[in-house]
């Protein structure tokens, strides 16, 4: 049967794991699951308990969490080791964003995300608390390194670049002004490739009408 | 020069990581950073972190913030027992599971209870309205029961027979609640024995040395008492901010 990812591609960890397993050749069946049309149902209820995206089926064993996916990948595939080094200080600068990004870019991106509809004064609020992640991923993460943990893309930098496409796609530009960001964001965006990048990203980039969506369901699913 | 640790054990992740190498035998040096003092705003620390945030490590000139990254560099640096991040693929995969879910989960809630429960009636001029207390309780209790239902499902530990990285860092966030008051394991016995299981296999003098500061509420009171105002005043407005 071999191996199965279920997938929403409007979810950033989601993209994430398309990519990287792309990316690397690694053979899969991609099992759709259109999380807005509440397809969380029975079928993919048994997959993953948790009811979220992205999942993954190998045989009898099942795992949840992106990072917990694209590590079991990376090792499973024996992918390229600049991915997760197996040095143990470049593994650790990748393992100390992932676990970052989590409460940080992933929290933030999420909120500015969703508050498109939401009143100005939030709207405003979560801005600055993006602003703020994205001054420690410049200076704390990043620094003056071309990648999180150094000379080679990481995990780290695909997680963080499918992050931050999320606030991109409903108009908020928050590579503009940032130099230093906008570089990285062209190194990482080089490495994946034009067409890859383009096919994880159409789900996302074609979503302009936020305002018909069920918002309980968004927020539920989401885990705003 | 061994690996310093920065450390609060009034902080949950900084107790794993304390818990992790004093079980493990892993020499190191305790380097206090007392967050009611303000400690984590210092100038050396910030080179240490410049997050600002406990635990933290210095490796001669490697410095790393973020409790898991501490911990999977410890075990690998020092060749921990394989139960704590077992090589096997699949077992390690479960683990990994664990501690990115907990972030949001386990972590979230149970460090909104503590600090609506112990920290706003010490450090806010007026309490907070009953139901955000009841809120919380509630989404914790979901969570808790996620927490049995898809990460325990009635097995020894998280993954398998054995201790892992996964059941420390578990307990050590439940811990927080319980300190506050909130016995998360009062109206479970499949948790409260799981609870037992860890403590036993962490040893009961470590865990109980490690939790002496979050189970003294009067110490809190205290510390929380001789707050430097300025400090206090920025606490209040995180707490304000994070818990609406």
């Amino acid at each position: 049967m071999g191996l199965e990812l279920y997938l929403d591609l409007l979810s950033q960890p989601c993209r994430a794991v398309y990519i990287f397993a792309k990316k690397n050749n690694i053979p899969f069946t991609f099992k759709p699951v259109e999380v807005l049309k509440g397809e969380e149902g029975e079928r993919f209820g048994k997959v993953n308990i948790l009811r979220r995206v992205p999942a993954l089926k190998d045989g009898a064993f099942t795992l949840a969490e992106s990072m917990a996916i694209l590590i079991y990948l990376s090792q499973k595939y024996k992918t390229p080791d600049h991915w997760y080094p197996s040095d143990i200080q470049r593994r650790a600068r990748v393992d100390e964003y992932l676990s970052w990004q989590h409460v940080a870019i992933r929290a933030n991106g999420v909120k500015l995300f969703w508050l498109k509809l939401a009143p100005e004064e939030k709207l405003q609020e979560a801005f600055e608390d993006l602003a703020v992640s994205l001054k420690q991923l410049e200076e704390k993460f990043l620094q003056d390194k071309p990648f999180i943990a150094g000379n080679r893309i990481s995990l780290a930098d695909l997680v963080a670049i499918t992050e931050l496409m999320q606030p991109v796609a409903i108009g908020y530009n928050i590579f503009e002004n940032r130099p230093k960001l906008s570089e990285w964001r062209s190194r990482v965006e080089k490495f994946v490739g034009k067409e890859l990048l383009q096919e994880a990203r159409k789900v996302i980039l074609s979503i302009n009408d936020l305002s018909n969506m069920p918002l309980f369901k968004l927020f539920k699913t989401f885990g705003v | 020069m061994v690996v310093e640790l920065y450390l609060d054990l009034l902080s949950q992740p900084c107790r794993a990581v304390y818990i992790f190498a004093k079980k493990n035998n892993i020499p190191f040096e305790f380097k206090d950073v007392v967050l009611f003092k303000g400690q984590h705003m210092s100038e050396e620390f910030g080179k240490v972190n410049p997050l600002r945030k406990v635990p933290a490590l210095k490796d001669e000139a490697f410095t790393l913030a973020e409790n898991t990254a501490i911990l999977l560099y410890l075990s690998r640096k020092f060749n921990t027992p394989d139960h704590w991040y077992p090589s096997d693929g699949q077992k390690r995969a479960k683990v990994d599971e664990y501690l990115s879910w907990q972030h949001t989960a386990i972590r979230a809630q149970g460090s909104k209870v503590f600090l609506i429960k112990a920290l706003v009636p010490l450090l806010m001029d007026k309490p907070f309205p009953p139901e955000k207390l009841e809120g919380a309780i509630e989404e914790l209790n979901s969570t808790l029961k996620q927490f049995e239902e898809k990460f325990l499902q009635g097995k020894l530990f998280i993954v398998g027979n054995e201790i892992s990285l996964a059941d420390l860092v578990a307990l050590v966030e439940l811990m927080q609640p319980v300190g506050a008051g909130y016995d998360v394991f009062e109206g479970s016995p499949k948790l409260a024995e799981w609870r037992h299981r860890v403590e036993e296999a962490i040893g009961k003098e470590l865990f109980q040395q490690a939790h002496e500061a979050i189970l003294n509420v009067k110490d809190m009171a205290a510390a929380a008492a001789q707050l430097d105002p300025q400090l206090k005043e920025k606490l209040k407005q995180l707490l304000q901010k994070n818990l609406k």
